[in-house]
């Protein structure tokens, strides 16, 4: 999901109701957490990089959004690589540093998991219009309209901080106060962003007051937000994976737990 | 809006008796001692000095100034016989500032927004989002992102989201600040074309009375004191107390500004000569703007600024005049060719405006930027012109001494403690023009500095103006205002937007 | 008969407190919470690393870094000072971050959210909702941090050792009671001096008229 543009394109991807796509990354990491083995991941990860082949997105867009889970996972790998639960062969110790055989893999399983957690709802996410996501939140989950829709008008005005942070540069040098070293003027400058961004919303809360948000009627929807066959199909589809994973993990007897 | 569905919207009326408001943290009542009746379907043009409480009283009839929490209320305001607070939805209302008003990401939804808070069907809610945008001429897909439109624009948009609503009561606070003078007739003529076919009552502020006359039919001047000033029928109000509304603050039309600059001495207008012996403290040799990297806005601009004299930036909403603006006072960077400050304005600092330090600019480029509340740092207005001074290490008493001078002469002295984020529109603009003044640099930047002022502070504004021009400050000033450009600017350069801009060249003030 | 009497004319002069949620109510907890986001979404880029530096020195230090994700409740609990604020904020501050930055740690964030906004809640209602001094903001922090140790305990360090527990529960206590309690509250004092929060009680209590 874009704060920033709304995402449109002409794939059937585009017009599955977000809270189905919610649905269907929470019903696969809700599987994937409960255990952490290199199995159970990589299958997923396999099965997830076959879908994304439709989920409408570049290469170049998909490396891009997707560029903090790949710099996550590695790291939090390392970590576990490092400080991990010692089991097995010890390869290198060092201090508290503890390279061994149960590290190395739990650092694999952890790297890969979060790769199969992480990826899937970067990659729907990427193809979500907020307003359509508040529209399925208030009338498929049914969630209490006036604050979804307080929730939407908040992220887009949190939309035009880049433009506002522009700008309050530009007159923050204009009046004389934009010497300081880069670090104060950097949180300053963002107190200043946070102080525009509260003070539109004070306004922007009037301007939809004055177009009788909040008053007591009950509220129609200009577009109609559906879960029909093919969100069906789309969580079906998380489910599968996520069944998947788990029945190849046990019957290969990797699956560990992360309870035990 | 088809003529049957919006005839069967009735008028609402309005009863004021001894209504009065005050925000909360201020001494002062914004409204006092209103009694007002307005019947249904009048069309009200509301006059009033800066600061009179005129955005206040509306915001009181869309039921949107908030409860007990926000202010105080007096004395009684109702709307249809009942609390506005208890029927909001029935009165539509254009806020002062069409910025803030952008709701939804979308065009269509925008529009949608209030139908949809209303309980109105669905299709019925796209019949009027069709008809509410062919309306107001915004011709637009309806999935058009709502980032991406100009000023002018995003007032269309705004009007029509109100239009939708079809209310009873219709209320536009300044519907045509900031729009070209094309743009201003536009929006006019749309508002014409909803009032033909509806019975709603009709109430628009405006300090320019002549855009308006001839859609309404009864004139309500307040008082900036509490109640009253004048009502009546616009040309009875006009022409029998035009004196009394002309020193209250009223444009009345046919009187012009009566303000008259005296001549001053100008440079020729010539560009590319310089006047010999007069270095120009500024030129733009091939100078392109840009606000991003790729996108151009203009080129080949031209320009000279010589100290004391004034140079007009004008054109169509959207031509570039802020980009322009921004670029000359050192705050964007040129995107092709240059800005060079002259010895005299560079005063040992480097040629490119561009490369100073902040602190540096404020002796030499003063600059107003278009939406005044980007500028505002500090939590009050005495706070907020002291801002510059102190920024320049100078010593407090003389920081206080021309804070005071400024304050008095923009008449904010009874505002001094208070936060420039609750003022006025009025007031914001003239704080925002303050602030410049205070460190007095040598050339002036001013995006728009008299839109939203009444007629007794925009002569002070044009007055201070010639008085710094004949001190030696030079001001560029971007305005859609064809009587301020007529009382001050020297020169006048035109964007156009489109075929390449040409510059005008204007001999002295005369009119 | 007369201890009623002055009781209730002393109750009549206070201004009876409005627990609904007004529009900008919403819209202001919304921005607070999405711009909490927005920073978490850094976060979580920086936690592993770092957690990377701590976790060597005493196991279960890295919680001192959880305050990062918790000053969002207690800020907006103390902005907005109603029944719920701290819960609303801190959770779409979760929903934000997931859904703009996508965490490693997925969907699970929002859980760890709705546990920790409940955390900060909780202490707002102790306090009846009327009281929003500094003391009552550390210990927002506190039963923040506290909700942070129990739900990361349970979900992703099952069967610790009982001293990792009490390091771990302490570091993320002092690190919410310092970052999402003092630092909230400093923020919250801050905006109310630049004159922003002029429609919400906090932004009122102590400023004169002009
Ligand atoms: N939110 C607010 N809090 C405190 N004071 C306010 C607030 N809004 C307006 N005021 C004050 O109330 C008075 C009336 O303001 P209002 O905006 O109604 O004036 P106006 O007649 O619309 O002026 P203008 O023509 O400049 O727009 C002004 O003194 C202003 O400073
Ligand atoms: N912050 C911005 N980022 C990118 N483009 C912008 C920005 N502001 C304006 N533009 C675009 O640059 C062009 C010139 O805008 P500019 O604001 O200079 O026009 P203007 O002549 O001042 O118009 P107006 O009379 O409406 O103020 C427009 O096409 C506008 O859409
Ligand atoms: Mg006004
Ligand atoms: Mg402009």
């Amino acid at each position: 999901m874009s704060v920033l543009t709304p995402a449109r394109g002409p794939q059937a991807i585009f017009r599955i109701n977000p809270v189905a796509k919610l649905a269907a990354t929470l019903l696969l990491a809700g599987v994937l957490i409960l255990t952490i083995d290199w199995v159970s991941a990589s299958v997923a990860l396999a099965c997830e990089f076959v879908l994304f082949c439709w989920a409408g997105l570049s290469l170049k867009t998909f490396a891009l959004r997707t560029l903090p889970v790949w710099i996550a996972a590695p790291t939090a790998g390392l970590t576990t690589l490092l400080y991990g639960q010692a089991a097995g062969q010890v390869y290198w110790s060092f201090g508290l540093v503890n390279v061994t055989e149960g590290s190395l893999e739990l650092a694999i399983a952890t790297t890969l998991r979060i790769l199969a957690i992480g990826l899937p709802s970067v990659v729907l996410f990427v193809t979500v219009d907020p307003t359509d996501l508040a529209d399925g939140l208030a009338q498929v989950v049914r969630l209490p309209a006036r604050f979804v829709l307080g929730g939407l008008a908040g992220l887009r005005l949190v939309g035009l901080f880049l433009e506002d942070w522009r700008a309050l540069e530009l007159a923050r040098r204009a009046r004389g106060i934009a010497d300081r070293g880069a670090l104060r003027r950097l949180l300053s400058q963002a107190f200043a962003l946070l102080v525009l961004s509260i003070r539109r919303g004070s306004k922007l809360a009037t301007a939809m007051e004055a177009r009788g948000f909040g008053a007591p009627v009950r509220r129609t929807w200009a577009r109609p937000s559906t879960f029909r066959g093919r969100e069906f199909a789309l969580v079906g589809l998380g489910l599968a994976v996520a069944l998947l994973s788990v029945g190849v993990s046990v019957a290969t007897g990797s699956w560990n737990f992360v309870l035990t | 809006m088809t003529p049957a569905a919006a005839a069967s919207v009735s008028g609402a009326s309005v009863v004021a008796r001894g209504w009065g408001w005050r925000h909360a943290g201020r001494r002062g009542w914004a409204v006092d001692g209103l009694d007002l009746r307005i019947e249904p379907g009048e069309r009200v043009l509301l006059l009033g000095a800066s600061g009179a409480g005129k955005s206040t009283l509306l915001h009181a009839l869309a039921g949107v100034l908030g409860g007990d929490e926000e202010g105080e209320q007096r004395g009684q305001l109702l709307v249809n016989g009942a609390e506005p607070t208890a029927a909001r939805g029935q009165a539509g209302l254009l806020l002062q500032d069409p910025d803030s008003q952008v709701i939804l990401a979308r065009v269509g939804d925008d529009v949608a927004f209030g139908c949809e808070n209303l309980g109105v069907p669905r299709e019925e809610i796209w019949r009027r989002v069709h008809d509410a945008l062919d309306m107001v001429g915004l011709d637009l897909p309806l999935s058009h992102p709502t980032s991406a439109l100009s000023g002018g624009q995003k007032q269309r948009l705004a009007l029509a989201g109100v239009l939708a609503m079809r209310p009873g009561l219709l209320l536009l606070d300044e519907p045509t600040a900031n729009l070209d003078p094309a743009g201003v007739l536009d929006v006019r003529d749309s508002v014409a074309r909803v009032l033909e076919h509806s019975e709603a009552t009709f109430i628009v502020i405006e300090h320019r009375v002549a855009i308006w006359q001839s859609l309404v039919n009864r004139v309500i001047v307040l008082d900036a004191a509490g109640g009253v000033l004048a009502d009546g029928h616009p040309d009875d109000v006009l022409s029998l107390q035009g004196d009394r509304l002309a020193a209250a603050g009223v444009w009345v039309p046919g009187r012009g500004s009566g303000l008259t600059v005296p001549r001053r001495e100008t440079r020729p207008a010539s560009l590319s000569t310089s006047v010999p012996g007069s270095e120009p403290l500024l030129r733009t040799p091939g100078l392109a703007i840009a606000r991003t990297r790729t996108d151009f806005v203009a080129r080949d601009i031209d320009l000279t600024v010589h100290a004391g004299t004034a140079l007009a930036l004008t054109g169509p909403n959207g031509a570039g005049k802020s980009t322009l603006a921004l670029t000359l006072a050192g705050l964007l960077k040129p995107a092709g060719g240059a800005v060079l400050a002259g010895p005299e304005l560079a005063d040992g600092a480097d040629a490119e405006p561009i490369r100073w330090k902040s602190r540096q600019l404020l002796t030499r480029i003063g600059t107003v930027f278009q939406d005044p509340e980007h500028q505002f740092v500090a939590a009050t207005v005495r706070a907020e012109l002291a801002v510059g001074p102190r920024a320049l290490n100078q010593p407090g008493p003389a920081i206080t001494a021309r804070v005071d001078q400024v304050l008095q002469r923009l008449r904010l002295d009874h505002l001094a403690e208070a936060n420039p984020f609750t003022l006025s529109g009025g007031e914001k603009r003239r704080l925002s023009v303050g602030t410049v003044l205070a460190t007095r640099p040598r050339l002036l930047v001013l995006d728009e500095p008299t839109f939203g002022q009444d007629l007794r502070t925009w002569r002070e504004i044009v007055a201070l103006l010639d008085e710094l021009l004949r001190e030696g400050t030079a001001v560029v000033a971007v305005s859609h205002d064809t009587d301020f450009v007529a009382a001050l600017g020297d020169r006048e350069y035109h964007l156009t937007g489109q075929a390449g801009p040409g510059v005008t060249s204007r001999a002295a003030v005369s009119r | 008969m007369h201890a009623t009497t002055t009781l209730l004319t002393s109750a009549t002069n206070r201004k009876p407190r409005n627990f609904r949620w007004r529009v900008v109510d919403i819209v202001i907890a919304s921005v607070i919470g999405v711009a909490s986001g927005l920073i978490f979404v850094v976060w979580n880029q920086a936690y592993n690393p770092l957690s990377g530096l701590l976790t060597p020195l005493l196991p279960g230090l890295q919680a001192l870094l959880g305050g990062g994700w918790l000053f969002a409740g207690v800020l907006g609990g103390l902005i907005i000072r109603k029944p719920g604020a701290a819960l609303y904020t801190e959770l779409l501050a979760a929903v934000v971050s997931t859904l703009v930055g996508g965490t490693a740690w997925g969907a699970t964030i929002l859980v760890s959210g709705l546990v920790q906004g409940l955390g900060a809640e909780l202490v707002f209602a102790l306090f009846f909702y009327a009281n929003y001094r500094v003391v009552v903001a550390l210990l927002a922090g506190a039963g923040a941090g506290l909700a942070l140790a129990v739900n990361d305990l349970v979900l992703w360090y099952p069967g610790s050792a009982a001293p990792f527990i009490a390091i771990y529960t302490a570091s993320s206590i002092v690190s919410g009671v310092l970052v999402a309690g003092l630092l909230s509250w400093l923020a919250m004092r801050g905006l109310a001096r630049t004159g922003a929060l002029s429609r919400f009680a906090a932004g009122r209590s102590n400023r004169a008229r002009v």
